[in-house]
């Protein structure tokens, strides 16, 4: 696949002396959903408005579509559609006019069929000529996703999209994206919610005190720096471990009642075989047994903790 | 060129004064005519003529230069500080266009409604008092000029300004004052000496001069001199904003 967007060496540093990029390469392949986790300061959105124009870099280069977006700035903008991550709307104009005003800003002809298509996707059509200050946060939040699509973007940043969203609307807007990545748009989507990404992406990145720390597909860091538990429920509890198991990484927990090992699974040996001979041979019976696999979220929290 | 983006921002700020029609137009146009009552009717009729003109009509040309210089200062200096106050300026420097076309857009719709405003503040003005207009070209080129330059002007203090306080100070501590001083309600020669020498350090003096000029052709400075001076101001104003966007000054930290 090629890449829509590529970032190389990319530094941003503020006048206050602060660095918000630091030499950030990243390459966004056309068509997916790349997910961009971060704390908060990271440098999400610094790097997302660099790419889209609202800040200048310090250093380096950025394409979009081929075109360079200081050079270029014209076709490689024509490109993008922008959510940012804070409601900013124009609060006494309609639905309408605000969606219709971003396409023209964005030098395409007036497509009335377009703006209905786009607002009945969105669940906003009923709303199209009420004012902006009149609608729910979530709401408001589709207007921004409309504004972006308007001009019909091949790239869309989404920069904390369900933020403050209720559950049922968070879904709703990922099968929105999901019919937008299957019409052929690209999606780079910045959140907290690591489910959201896990639900989502395609290919994550990680960006920590500026710095890209990975990048990889979904599935691959699952399963590269997934952990997964082995919780055995004992027949008998037990006061303390025999000599005999302290070569391995347990944990007596429920007052005895359980024991609990975490194994890599991108180890050649997990260590089960041999740990479950030894429990028969100390005399260590147990009723159940189930294993779970690490989440998304234990491995940004790791990576973030080492970064 | 992205002619369709500036179409945009200039409509979208046209929309905002017929929103705001009673602000916008109504206000400044209630104050002229007080303006009327009060330096026209009750002081007007104590002054004998002015360089052969009556009072009241001697005093249109300024007082119409007094609205076109403020609302053409507010309308461009509130048109982009909006958004900036908004957030939503994000999407006017993601877009694909430059900032001449920003400019032109925002300075455009600003120099516009203050035209309209000057020349309902002329209509109305010819509800009080008798009113010839010597060189009607003139006059229309002068009021064009000092709406684009000063909605400019307007626009470079919309961008510095980083709060309302900021954005009523310029307006009302410096170009208020400069022109009640400029020549608004009175000739420059009818000053004394040394405050006629001052006088003519204030900018605004030459506008309205050559303002002034094109109704009755009497000024205080030649006409080419009150030209000069305005576009000299207009290619300071154009070379800041230059700068601004150059350097990203105030909107790309």
């Amino acid at each position: 696949m090629s890449s829509i967007i590529s970032v190389a060496n990319l530094s941003k540093t503020y006048g206050s002396g602060f660095k918000a990029l630091k030499n950030v390469n990243l390459d966004i392949k056309r068509g997916e959903i790349f997910a961009l986790l971060g704390p908060n300061g990271a440098g999400k959105t610094t790097l997302i408005s660099i790419i889209c124009g609202i800040a200048n870099p310090s250093e380096g280069r950025v394409l979009v579509g081929g075109e360079n977006i200081q050079t270029s700035y014209r076709k490689a903008r024509s490109l993008i559609g922008l959510v940012p991550q804070e409601l900013h709307t124009d609060a006494f104009e309609s639905v309408w006019a605000t969606v219709s005003f971003s396409r023209g800003l964005f030098g395409k002809p007036k497509n009335p069929d377009h703006i209905e298509k786009v607002l009945k996707d969105l669940s906003l059509w009923d709303k199209k000529d009420n004012k902006i200050i009149t609608l729910s946060g979530g709401m408001k939040r589709r207007v921004m996703i409309a504004k972006a699509l308007s001009h019909e973007p091949q790239i869309l940043f989404l920069d904390e999209p369900t933020a403050g969203v209720d559950v049922e609307l968070r879904k709703g807007m990922w099968e929105v994206v999901r019919t937008l990545q299957q019409s052929g748009v690209t999606i780079i989507l910045t959140t907290h919610y690591i489910e959201e990404a896990e639900e989502m992406a395609d290919r994550i990145g990680v960006i920590n005190k500026g710095e890209i720390v990975l990048i990889e597909d979904k599935a691959t860091l699952m399963q590269k720096l997934g952990k997964k538990r082995l919780t055995l429920h004992l027949q008998g509890r037990l006061d303390a471990l025999p000599e005999s198991l302290g070569h391995y990484e347990l944990e007596l927990c429920d007052a005895g009642a359980t024991l609990v090992y975490d194994y890599d699974t991108k180890g050649e040996r997990t260590g089960i075989t041999s740990l479950l001979g030894d429990l028969r041979t100390a005399g260590i019976r147990f009723n159940d047994l189930d294993t779970t696999q690490s989440s998304l979220e234990d491995i940004f929290v790791d990576l973030v903790r080492t970064s | 060129m992205n002619h369709r983006a500036i179409r945009a921002i200039y409509l979208f700020e046209m929309a905002r004064t017929w929103r705001t029609l009673l602000q916008s137009i109504v206000s400044p146009v209630v104050s002229t005519s007080l303006y009327f009552v009060v330096f026209g009717a009750a002081i007007g009729s104590r002054i004998s003529q002015v360089e052969g003109v009556s009072y009241g009509t001697f005093i249109v040309p300024g007082l119409i230069m007094l609205s076109v210089l403020t609302q053409s200062i507010a309308n461009a200096s509130f048109g982009i500080y909006f958004p900036k106050f908004t957030g939503t300026i994000y999407e006017i420097l993601s877009a694909p266009i430059s900032y001449f076309e920003i400019v032109l857009g925002y300075v455009g719709a600003a120099a516009t409604k203050s035209i309209i405003l000057g020349l309902i503040i002329l209509a109305t003005a010819g509800l009080f008092v008798p009113l010839h207009i010597h060189h009607p070209v003139w006059m229309l080129a002068f009021l064009v000029l000092t709406a684009v330059t000063f909605s400019l002007f307007g626009f470079i203090i919309g961008i510095w300004a980083d709060g309302f306080e900021k954005l009523q100070m310029i307006p009302m501590l410096v170009v208020t004052p400069l022109t009640f001083l400029g020549g608004s309600f009175y000739s420059i020669d009818m000053l004394p000496p040394t405050w006629r020498t001052v006088a003519m350090l204030n900018p605004v003096v030459y506008l309205i001069s050559g303002f002034r000029w094109s109704f009755y052709e009497i000024a205080d400075v030649s006409m080419s001199v009150s030209v000069g001076m305005t576009l000299a101001f207009l290619v300071i104003c154009l070379v800041v904003i230059w700068w601004i966007f150059r350097t990203g000054y105030r909107l790309k930290n």
